[in-house]
């Protein structure tokens, strides 16, 4: 006698009630802002302050992003402010890169320099500004891309440094040793096989570099007037006797976003390439 | 192809002692295996021969060359690393063609020698893969493929079977056995497994906290070990290590091992020893058998055993009694042998069997 197999139904997928609500309260957390920054960008400006709100502008408009970028020179802001992040990161990450193979590898200064690097970092930035003030102006530093890129360039490396020791020393050091046998130098050794491998931590630390000199308002404040003026400080302009211009603050925040936002989309397909995979045993 | 001399080398880690006065002659061709139980100095010895760490004193000669103030490229040594450091960026190919490149060789050839190198070690068909789709066994390969391309004077291996599975490392060690027949260079080969020292090595080197403890012929350290540590390394199972006293009655010596006194085989030297000297006789599983004829042969001495454990193998069972107080194993056939408790004549060949002197435990 065979018994009658009960007949299994396909079971019905519940709705993750729980999971919808918590990523649904988790993108509105980070979306309304930039929401109401960019609906603000586009209002004219009668409608900032209505009771109730403008949620959709009926006659969206461009004159703040007009006046941010030219009457307030924000276009030119921004121009600086790429030309001085993107040479300060390639810098650090540069010089990052050499000093903590350096470290790992040679052990250089034995065990206290790597800390005294990162140490730097404790420094409150108001403690050195004017001293490097003094400086900038009698060596004629004050106002220039060059000065604000060796700036940023010093005040990234102790995070790069540190980031990148930490990446090297987690590396197997057979694979250069291998390389020295095979017939490189140590220099070799460390372009043709340490930097490859190292590519994702030296991804991550320009990454951190970069966004750092981004969003580096003091040190541009103080170090720079009207020709190396950075982003951040064109927001001063907006605040100012008559009141506030949210519209020309809001068009330049959307306008700052998109470098960042760029450079997230690239740099995630190295952050998350794990090039070790399967070098060594296992 | 080349010898290799070192003199007097030693090798500091700070405070700490490596390598502590290694004198070593390896002829040109030669298979040597250093080897030693873990933390005894074997890499630290072949590394300095490489040229990754610098000697703290001594010598190392290549081909009659004092080679210490050498980098490791000018060396012309290739080396096999433990967990392979195969290049995980780069394909088989360019793994292999990697140190030909590096030594700026024209691309044709060093595509020929990579293709060459790989028919040998039949990897071919892996060439356009990566380290990371490759087996443990195929890596392997690779690395070996690496060190062959070269055409190096001396290889250099450190434990390269360690991280495969037991059938995978018997494969692997028949094949560098064979390319060794192969090509004949000068091969220096670190393990701390006494078959693989055993089954490769025309040399086996066996180091002891920074020191070679004894060199010579595998056979040579098996049969005659200068020490205890040397035959309790070398033989699996370990060789069985019974105290006892020495007695001298003119040319006639024996072991006395509390009530059983055992003939020392007549014409074995026995220099330097002294009557009621403290002595380890040292047993091999295989140096004792089941008695099958009526009287014990000549320099055999037979005990009646009784059985405290048994372990079988299916070809042979490993019997372990009490001798003396003390614990011995004995190599018997498996039917020679049932069970545990039983009474059995063993003939102990005394021929066969080690002295050792009971304080320095070297061997008399
Ligand atoms: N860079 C180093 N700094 C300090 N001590 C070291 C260093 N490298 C090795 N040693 C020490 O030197 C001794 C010999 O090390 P070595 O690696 O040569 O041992 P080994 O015989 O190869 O052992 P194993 O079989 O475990 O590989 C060990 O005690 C080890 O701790
Ligand atoms: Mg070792």
């Amino acid at each position: 006698m065979a018994a009658v197999a009960p007949v299994r139904r396909p079971k019905r997928r519940s709705i993750p009630v729980g999971r919808i609500l918590l990523l649904g309260f988790f993108l509105a957390f980070v979306l309304w802002p930039l929401y109401w920054m960019f609906n603000t960008s586009i209002k004219p400006s009668d409608d900032y302050l209505t009771v109730p709100p403008v949620w959709f502008p009926t006659a969206p408009t461009l004159v703040h992003y007009e006046a941010a970028l030219f009457a307030y020179r924000g276009l030119d802001g921004l121009i600086n402010s790429l030309i001085i992040s993107l040479s300060a990161t390639v810098l650090s990450a540069l010089f990052g890169t050499l000093m903590a193979y350096s470290l790992a590898r040679y052990n250089t200064g034995g065990q206290h320099l790597s800390f005294w690097v990162l140490s730097q970092r404790f420094l409150p930035p108001i403690g050195i500004v004017l001293p490097v003030f003094l400086i900038y102006r009698g060596v004629g530093l004050y106002d220039t891309h060059i000065g604000l890129i060796i700036a940023y360039t010093v005040f990234t490396l102790p995070v790069s440094v540190w980031m990148m020791f930490a990446y090297f020393r987690g590396m197997p050091k057979s694979m250069e040793e291998a390389a020295l046998v095979d017939g490189c130098t140590r220099w070799e050794a460390f372009w043709r096989v340490a930097v490859p491998l190292a590519a994702p931590g030296i991804v991550a630390a320009a990454v951190f570099a970069f966004i750092a000199c981004w969003t580096e308002f003091f040190f541009a404040l103080i170090l720079t007037s009207r020709t190396a003026f950075t982003l951040p400080t064109v927001f001063r302009a907006f605040i100012g006797f008559q009141g506030a211009q949210y519209g020309e603050a809001a068009a330049l925040a959307i306008v700052s976003l998109v470098p960042s936002i760029a450079l997230g989309v690239l740099a995630q397909r190295h952050l998350v390439r794990g090039l070790t995979l399967g070098a060594v045993r296992g | 192809m080349a010898e290799v001399r070192i003199t007097g080398l030693h090798k500091r880690y700070g405070a700490f002692h490596a390598v502590r006065g290694i004198d070593l002659d390896i002829r040109d061709g030669e298979f040597t295996v250093l080897v030693g139980p873990s933390g005894c100095g074997k890499s630290t010895l072949l590394r300095t021969i490489a040229g990754l760490e610098e000697s703290s004193e001594g010598t190392i000669e290549i081909g009659g060359e004092v080679v210490n103030d050498f980098r490791p490229r000018d060396r012309d040594v290739a080396m096999v690393f433990q967990d392979y450091a195969l290049y995980p960026h780069m394909n088989v190919a360019k793994n292999i063609g990697f140190g030909l490149k590096a030594r700026k060789m024209p691309k044709s050839e060093v595509e020929a020698r990579v293709a060459e190198a790989a028919r040998m070690l039949g990897i071919t068909p892996l060439l356009g893969r990566f380290p990371r789709q490759l087996s443990g066994g195929q890596r392997q390969r690779v690395a070996i493929g690496r060190a062959i391309v070269r055409s190096p004077r001396i290889f250099l291996f450190d434990e390269p079977l360690s991280n495969l599975d037991a059938q995978l490392r018997d494969e692997m060690r028949g094949e560098i056995k064979r390319l060794h027949q192969d090509i004949a260079t000068t091969m220096i080969y670190v393990t701390h497994d006494q078959i693989e020292a055993m089954t490769l090595a025309d040399r086996i080197v066996l180091m002891r906290d920074g020191l070679i403890e004894q060199q010579g012929a595998p056979l040579d350290l098996f049969e005659r070990p200068a020490s205890t540590f040397v035959a309790g390394f070398l033989g699996s199972p370990r060789m069985s290590f019974l105290p006892g006293t020495l007695k001298l009655d003119g040319s006639a010596a024996a072991i006395r091992l509390s009530e059983a006194l055992l003939p020392v085989a007549p014409g074995r030297s026995l220099n330097g020893a002294v009557d009621g000297q403290a002595v380890l006789l040292g047993l091999r599983p295989e140096h004792l058998t089941r008695a099958h004829a009526a009287t014990p042969a000549q320099g055999t001495f037979r005990y009646d055993a009784t059985i405290d454990l048994l372990q079988p193998t299916g070809s042979r069972s490993y019997a372990t009694f009490r001798l003396a107080g003390a614990p011995v194993m004995a190599e018997l056939q498996a039917h020679d042998v049932s069970r545990p408790g039983e009474r059995l004549p063993i003939d102990i060949n005394m021929n066969r069997a080690s002295i050792f002197d009971a304080k320095t435990e070297r061997a008399i």
